[in-house]
């Protein structure tokens, strides 16, 4: 190690009125890993801002030393400039553009006036083999999956001679073995010379890989941890991230009452016509009354598409097999039949398909059961405010009123005002779409409340999550699956995460 | 709060909806002063409102087709075709009033939701579909008025829609009696409303604006209807388009803001995907949409006919335009979602009232041009500058 390449100094950013950061001190070596790790709104996003100068200097307290020098970005371009790049965790990739195009997108190489795009796809083919891609760098990049389009993107920074990498939860789309890879590629840079930055949520990973990391807590610097004096641990991440020891993750649930079978699948097949292959096959698959079940299994591995071809079947998939309801065979053709027999589906991409950011948390709330509220199809506007008012109290939405934009809420908000849509359906299954993506460990606690409350009312739950720790903490019964088929059921005695993670990688 | 400062936090919170309003009061103060007091005399009000009318009906279909983020080119020939219809049905086949205008309205929604079928049924952008339409319409009004060349209108009743008023009853020292009495009817029932509101608002416990400031929007809302029914009955009263134009509003502004379907619409604008999934049906939203504005067309059209007493054979050229305008000054969002029935209506006021101003004024057809654009761009561009502070 060769003293530090980047030394943030005193950063403070106010956004009217709100301290994001105040007085961070961040420092990284040259040629480690350093990951960054806070909770949601912690601050990590825009510290990484302001050093890629997305906030120009003078927006900002403080000073940057990197390499050195202190720095004064005033656009993303300058720090580009010093090689420092940032990779967001929305890809920004061109789908339908090749690798080659895309890896020197606003770089391109040139003779005289005109890109050479011969030595282009040269140049481009080596940067492949740099990021352990193999693939045609005439694909086109919307036919490569999430995790090769991750590693395209890694290309993109060496092609623009990167000295500092950072990466915003760059595994956060990837299954276990994408991630696998992109942590071995990082390595494999650090031994080229590259210092990486890297933020994550997933603590086994910063373990794995990190150097040192730095835990971000309410926009202050709270400590920098460094493996090389004691191995970093998950439960003093936690400590650091939280202020407080996590004892109980999972609210305890009191008064199990499991009643009869709810929903019934068998041989349940779904067709994606489009992709021209089966989304799910051949499942069986039941629910009881008041009963949590979780769907584990891999990104992609068809857990979303399966609920959704119960779900009134937006993407108009082809079914086949037999759904039962309260023992009763069921065709639910469009979204409202789902709906108005009970089912309602909380989405995992909330700000894609599940919310009107645009529009107040009232009308959010009532919009999927406007019935609800009107007589002859007149809105009762009262009536509403009512009903709205009820959920944020009953489900803790914070708000400065019921008019505020959902668009300027916490991601945490913005989740329980979903559930509360939901709710207002008057549901007998609630699927719950990895209900805790994004959001703080306060409102993942808030959210498991909700659902054991629900629970106890008799609802039943299915929940779909990608973080084990969830599933195992608060299912009764767990489904793994893999590639659009049930892998295996397991009992909540009997389940742990090795088993889980063994059957989703049959 | 004091009352002043209740007053100005109202305004901030609310400029984006306020914003129309002030910039027409500035247009309609500006030629005020600039024309002496002619801008402002009952006769030319009365022609302003007259002339704008088969724009604003436009409008209002075209903010609803904007909010569900699509466009509609086809409204103007449609307009003009459905309206050379309309004069064919009265003249050369004789059939009454009466039946002609119910008619020509469902053709329009026919029309509209071919249009809707195209988009929401095949999934052709709405621009290229409404395209062809337009140029499907802009044929068939050659075709139908190739032989006679203009067709001049003749039956009284039809005419009246564009240049005649309502009947007076009697005159009050020179004024428009059955005029006053719509306009103090309006003045209270609108007082009736915001007081059924505000007591139905205090039932539930929820928050009112103070008294002061309920007391002064009353004061200051009367005093517009009163201002303006004054000025219309110091001439002929209410004209039987501004009648049409107020119904229209008035039934688009209920249907937007009190019913299960107008916020269905608003829903799919603001997210298609997530109204979707909220079990809202898109396609049939995208159907209703387009109908109602293939009838919003024909009504236009019949305007349109009815003012000049004849359907020519280039009738509705460019109409599309001045909708889509209108409905941008008036505040519509092309992101989709925003935007409201009452403001496209403000909107056509708007660019009628500079057309008008300039008119009276003797500016060149050249610089009227160039300042209607110039409006249209500060009114998108106040759009987006009072947005980004929001946001």
């Amino acid at each position: 190690m060769s003293g530090y390449i980047l030394e943030m100094k005193g950063i403070s950013k106010e956004f009217t009125g709100v301290k994001a950061l105040s007085d961070v001190n961040f420092k990284v070596e040259k040629g480690e890993i350093h990951c960054l790790i806070g909770e949601n709104g912690a601050g990590k996003s825009t510290l990484m801002k302001v050093l890629s100068g997305v906030y120009p200097h003078g927006a900002y307290q403080g000073d940057i030393i990197y390499e050195g020098k202190a720095q004064e970005f005033n656009t993303i371009n300058d720090s580009v400039g010093a090689g420092i790049v940032i990779i967001h965790q929305e890809l920004a990739l061109f789908p339908d553009l090749t690798v080659y195009e895309n890896i020197f997108a606003g770089n391109e190489v040139k003779r005289g006036s005109f890109v050479d795009w011969n030595e282009t796809i040269v140049q481009a083919k080596k940067l492949l083999q740099k990021v352990k891609l193999k693939v045609n760098p005439e694909t086109l990049v919307k036919d490569l999956s999430v995790g090769k389009q991750q590693l395209v993107e890694i290309a993109k920074a060496l092609s623009k001679d990167v000295k500092l990498l950072i990466l915003d939860e760059p595994t956060a789309a990837l299954n276990e073995d994408d991630s696998e890879n992109l942590l071995n590629l990082l390595k494999d840079l650090k031994q080229q010379g590259i210092t990486c930055i890297m933020i994550s949520h997933k603590l086994k990973e910063v373990i794995s890989i990190a150097d040192k990391a730095t835990v971000l807590r309410d926009g202050k610097t709270i400590c920098t941890l460094d493996a090389a004096e004691e191995p970093i641990s998950e439960s003093v991440i936690i400590k650091n991230m939280v202020g407080r020891e996590i004892e109980d993750i999972y609210p305890k649930r009191l008064n199990k009452k499991i009643g009869d079978d709810l929903l019934q699948l068998f041989n349940w097949n779904a067709y994606d016509v489009e992709l021209g292959r089966y989304v799910a096959k051949n499942v069986n698959f039941h629910i009881k009354k008041g009963e949590i079940v979780g769907i584990a299994g891999l990104m992609g591995s068809g857990r979303t598409e399966l609920a959704l071809s119960i779900f009134g079947n937006p993407k108009n998939y082809k079914l086949s097999g037999e759904l039962l309801w309260n023992g009763k065979e069921k065709k639910l053709p469009h979204t409202r039949d789902a709906i108005k027999a009970g089912i309602a589906y909380v989405t995992e991409d909330r700000k894609g398909n599940g919310l009107f950011l645009l529009q107040d948390i009232k009308n959010n709330v009532t919009v999927a059961n406007l019935k609800g509220i009107s007589s002859n199809g007149i809105i009762n506007d009262n009536e509403e405010i009512k009903v709205a008012g009820e959920y944020r109290k009953s489900i803790n939405i914070k708000a400065s009123s019921l008019e505020q934009n959902v668009g300027n809420l916490s991601g945490g908000n913005q989740q329980k005002v979903s559930i509360g849509k939901w709710l207002f359906v008057g549901p007998r299954l609630l699927i719950l779409d990895e209900p805790t993506r994004g959001i703080d460990v306060g409102a993942k606690f808030e959210i498991y409340t909700i659902m054991n409350k629900l629970i106890s009312e008799g609802l039943s739950i299915i929940m779909i999550s990608s973080e084990l720790g969830e599933v195992l903490g608060m299912s009764d019964r767990i489904y793994v699956m893999g590639e659009g088929e049930i892998k295996g059921e397991l009992a909540i005695e009997e389940a742990s995460q090795e088993k889980i993670m063994h059957l989703a990688t049959q | 709060m004091t009352f002043f400062n209740e007053a100005k936090f109202l305004i901030k919170e609310n400029i984006r909806d306020y914003g129309m309003y002030i910039a027409l009061f500035v247009i309609l103060l500006t030629f005020s002063i600039l024309t002496d007091g002619l801008f402002m005399s009952s006769r030319n009000i009365s022609n302003l409102l007259d002339s704008a009318g088969y724009i604003a009906v436009l409008a209002v279909g075209m903010t609803l087709v904007i909010v569900i983020r699509h466009i509609d080119l086809s409204v103007g020939f449609a307009a003009g075709f459905l309206g050379a219809i309309a004069a064919i049905f009265l003249t050369q086949m004789g059939v009454s009033v009466y039946i002609t205008i119910p008619v020509i309205l469902v053709f329009g929604i026919f029309a509209g939701l071919f249009n809707g079928f195209l988009i929401a049924q095949i999934g052709i952008p709405a621009f290229v579909a409404t395209l062809a339409a337009m140029l499907i319409f802009r044929g068939a009004l050659l075709r139908v008025t190739e032989r006679t060349g203009t067709i001049i209108v003749n039956d009284e009743k039809f005419n009246a829609l564009g240049n005649g008023f309502i009947p007076s009853i009697a005159e009050v020292n020179g004024l428009h009696l059955l005029t006053l009495i719509i306009g103090l009817a309006g003045i209270l029932l609108y007082i009736y409303s915001e007081f059924s509101n505000r007591r139905n608002k205090k039932k539930y416990q929820f928050d009112v604006v103070s008294k002061g400031i309920f007391a002064m929007k009353l004061v200051l809302v009367s005093a517009v209807i009163a201002y303006i029914t004054w000025i219309l009955a110091g001439y002929n009263g209410f004209s039987w388009t501004v009648v049409i134009m107020l119904a229209v509003v008035v039934i688009y502004h209920f249907l937007t803001t009190k019913t299960v379907l107008g916020r269905h619409i608003y829903a799919v604008g603001s997210n298609p995907e997530a109204a979707h999934l909220s079990g809202i049906n898109v396609k049939k939203i995208t159907y209703i949409v387009f109908g109602s504005m293939g009838m919003l067309a024909a009504l236009s059209g019949i305007l349109f006919t009815s003012r000049l007493q004849s359907a020519t054979t280039t009738a509705g050229t460019l109409f599309e335009l001045d909708a889509i305008a209108a409905a941008y000054v008036g505040g519509v969002s092309s992101a989709g979602g925003v935007g409201k029935v009452t403001g496209a209506i403000i909107g056509a006021i708007v660019m009628a009232s500079l057309t008008s101003g300039m008119n009276l004024m003797g500016v060149g057809i050249s610089y009227q041009y160039i300042i209607r654009g110039g409006v249209l761009a500060a009114a998108v561009i106040f759009d987006v500058m009072t947005r980004r502070k929001r946001g």
